[in-house]
């Protein structure tokens, strides 16, 4: 049976407001979320948030300093581990490798960041935690360095390789030697797309709570010794949002409006300057 | 262009030329590639060795097992694996075809103008904390899944197995629904890139014969397509069955095997995550650690195959977290 031409034409129309409905509604949902969280968040946040660390149940007041002192030293230690070595894997396929090497490098890159988070964090507590005998802010900074190390990995390797050949040439044509033309030339040249790569990565790890639950613990009081079990926002959200309690339920709608200020705005900068490197280099 | 570069490094280097500087920025740099390699090595170690315990004491019925009981030391982690299977499943029946209309509405119909900041706005989702998801989703979805969602299923369809029993809300239900949020962003940016990459001259020659615009879409595209379309879905499958925070957070924490999706459930990730600070006793954690081995396993087999399956067509962008 032949269809009309009028069927024909419906169906087309059908079909492509569905696809149309489909991406509003995956923007609706997205905005739906996150503005539920910014409308919560936003009334149960204040000043004591920042400096207090948490009161015991019934007391008002309090906040979630010591998270967010823990999230920064976490993070920060991580950040020192995972980014450098993230991006020497960077510049290893992009600049060293050849095709076998490179392909081996990246496909590990790849497999390393699909391995479960939940996953990086037995082993970190398998590695670190069971043969110091305790949870530590250390175990906890290299869970998010593990976590970090393929997403730096994979970002750096694609904004090196978008660093024309002609300039490594004429910097090797200058007598330059290679390691200079890559750490001179070629990485200044990617700066910005490398600092996009780092970025995603600390936004990633700032929102992390799988890999902590068994490394870093969580703490309620505040502390700064990485050798100590240490809180970070997301394990503070974690802990209230489950807990039976109205109050606590405010503070994780706290936290988790000021986590995801902080994730969203690192995104927000990330990419920006991602454009930028492209625009720049056409 | 490596190839050449590598070759006036090794020019060099017979001539026994290379500077100082060098040698030293290769070390660093082949040793960064040693420590990833290192880690990968270290991770299979370390688990397997955590599990050993465990392993000595059930074998591989440790797979088989019905029953996942640490009162009466009885570890089998099928609950676990169905729990991860199932609630992953229902994630996908729900994100693939809203990927997949999402991707075609961004490659092949919006205005210029709106397919950047929509592609944009899409990926955004996947950077949102799985720990928030699962505040909002206890919060907010669950309520909603309980009442109108079970409700209307479990009066109108309640016949069916899938949709029978208690409804609390939590349960398997609202976890695959929160997966599907979780994996729409990667299965779009996926599909999107391999539809981008279908050449235009497939859709002229299908306009040429005089198809109307979802014919084009329908028979030239998606058939060009499909395996990458396949890889995308797996792909979303290994993201899904390793979420941890979000799920563990509405899947309302059940050891039992039930083909009703309204009944608590845990996945592998999810037991890990909350009974891990419980467990008391060596074997306990064992079993766990085996859990996690199982765990790292089915995602390392799923997303190679997803990765053969996608190929050479794209790559998944950095961006999008996985």
């Amino acid at each position: 049976m032949i269809k009309s031409y009028e069927f024909r034409r419906g169906q087309s129309s059908l079909f492509l407001v569905l696809c149309a409905l489909c991406a509003a509604l995956c923007i609706a949902v997205l905005l739906y979320m996150v503005g539920y969280v910014f409308v919560q968040g936003a009334s149960y946040i204040n000043f004591d948030f920042f400096v207090q660390t948490p009161r015991p149940l019934g007391e008002s007041g309090g906040g979630a300093a010591n998270s967010l002192v823990g999230t920064l030293v976490m993070v920060g230690i991580a950040s020192l581990i995972g980014i450098p070595v993230g991006l020497g894997c960077g510049i290893l396929v992009s600049e060293y490798a050849g095709p076998r090497l490179g392909g081996a490098v990246r496909f590990l890159a790849d497999v390393l960041s699909g391995v479960p988070s939940i996953v990086v964090g037995i082993f970190v507590f398998e590695l670190i935690v069971v043969r110091q005998g305790h949870f530590s802010a250390l175990a906890g900074a290299v869970a998010l360095a593990v976590i970090m190390l393929p997403i730096v990995a994979r970002a750096s390797e694609e904004m090196l390789k978008l660093v024309p050949v002609s300039q490594r040439e004429a910097a090797l044509a200058l007598g330059i030697p290679r390691w200079r033309t890559v750490a001179s030339v070629v990485l200044p040249a990617a700066m910005s797309g490398l600092v996009t790569g780092a970025l995603l990565a600390i936004a990633r790890a700032s929102g992390e709570t799988a890999p902590l639950l068994f490394t870093a613990l969580g703490n309620r009081f505040m502390t700064t010794d990485i050798n100590q079990p240490m809180d970070s926002l997301p394990l503070h959200i974690y802990r209230y949002a489950i807990g039976p309690y109205d109050q606590w339920h405010q503070e994780a709608w706290a936290s988790a409006f000021f986590l995801i200020m902080i994730v969203l705005v690192v995104n927000v900068c990330a990419r920006l300057l991602a454009t930028r490197l492209r625009g720049g280099m056409g | 262009m490596n190839l050449k570069l590598v070759a006036t490094d090794t020019v060099a280097r017979r001539a026994g030329s290379l500077p100082i500087g060098d040698w030293l920025f290769r070390g660093v740099v082949y040793g960064s590639g040693l420590a990833l390699l290192a880690v990968m090595v270290a991770m299979v170690y370390e688990l397997a060795d955590g599990a050993r315990p465990s392993f000595a004491k059930f074998g591989f019925g440790f797979l088989t097992g019905t029953t996942w009981d640490p009162v009466k030391e009885v570890f089998g982690a099928l609950p676990l694996v169905y729990g991860t299977i199932v609630s992953s499943i229902v994630g996908l029946v729900i994100a693939v075809p809203i990927s997949i209309g999402t991707a075609i509405f961004l490659s092949d119909l919006a205005p210029a103008w709106l397919r950047r900041p929509a592609s944009y706005l899409i990926e955004i989702i996947a950077a949102i904390p799985s720990v928030i998801l699962g505040l909002w989703g206890l919060f907010v979805l669950v309520p909603i899944v309980r009442d109108p969602i079970q409700k209307l299923l479990g009066d109108n369809l309640g016949f069916i197995p899938l949709f029978e029993g208690p409804r609390f809300g939590l349960g398997v239900l609202s976890a695959g629904i929160i997966l599907a949020i979780m994996v729409v962003p990667i299965i779009t940016a996926v599909s999107r890139d391999i539809f981008l990459a279908v050449p235009n001259s497939q859709r002229e020659a299908m306009i040429a014969l005089g198809a109307t615009r979802w014919e084009v879409i329908s028979q030239a595209v998606i058939p060009y397509a499909r395996s990458g379309l396949i890889g995308a879905g797996i792909l979303g499958f290994g993201r899904a069955i390793g979420e941890t925070m979000a799920v563990t957070m509405v899947i309302g924490n059940g050891f039992k095997i039930s083909p009703s999706l309204f009944e608590p459930s845990h996945t592998i990730a999810s037991a890990i995550a909350s009974e891990f600070s419980e467990a008391t006793y060596d074997l306990y954690i064992a079993a766990l650690v085996e859990a996690g081995l199982v765990l790292m396993a089915i995602s390392l087999i799923i997303n190679i195959l997803a990765r053969v399956l996608v190929g050479t067509l794209v790559r998944v962008p950095a961006t999008v977290r996985e």
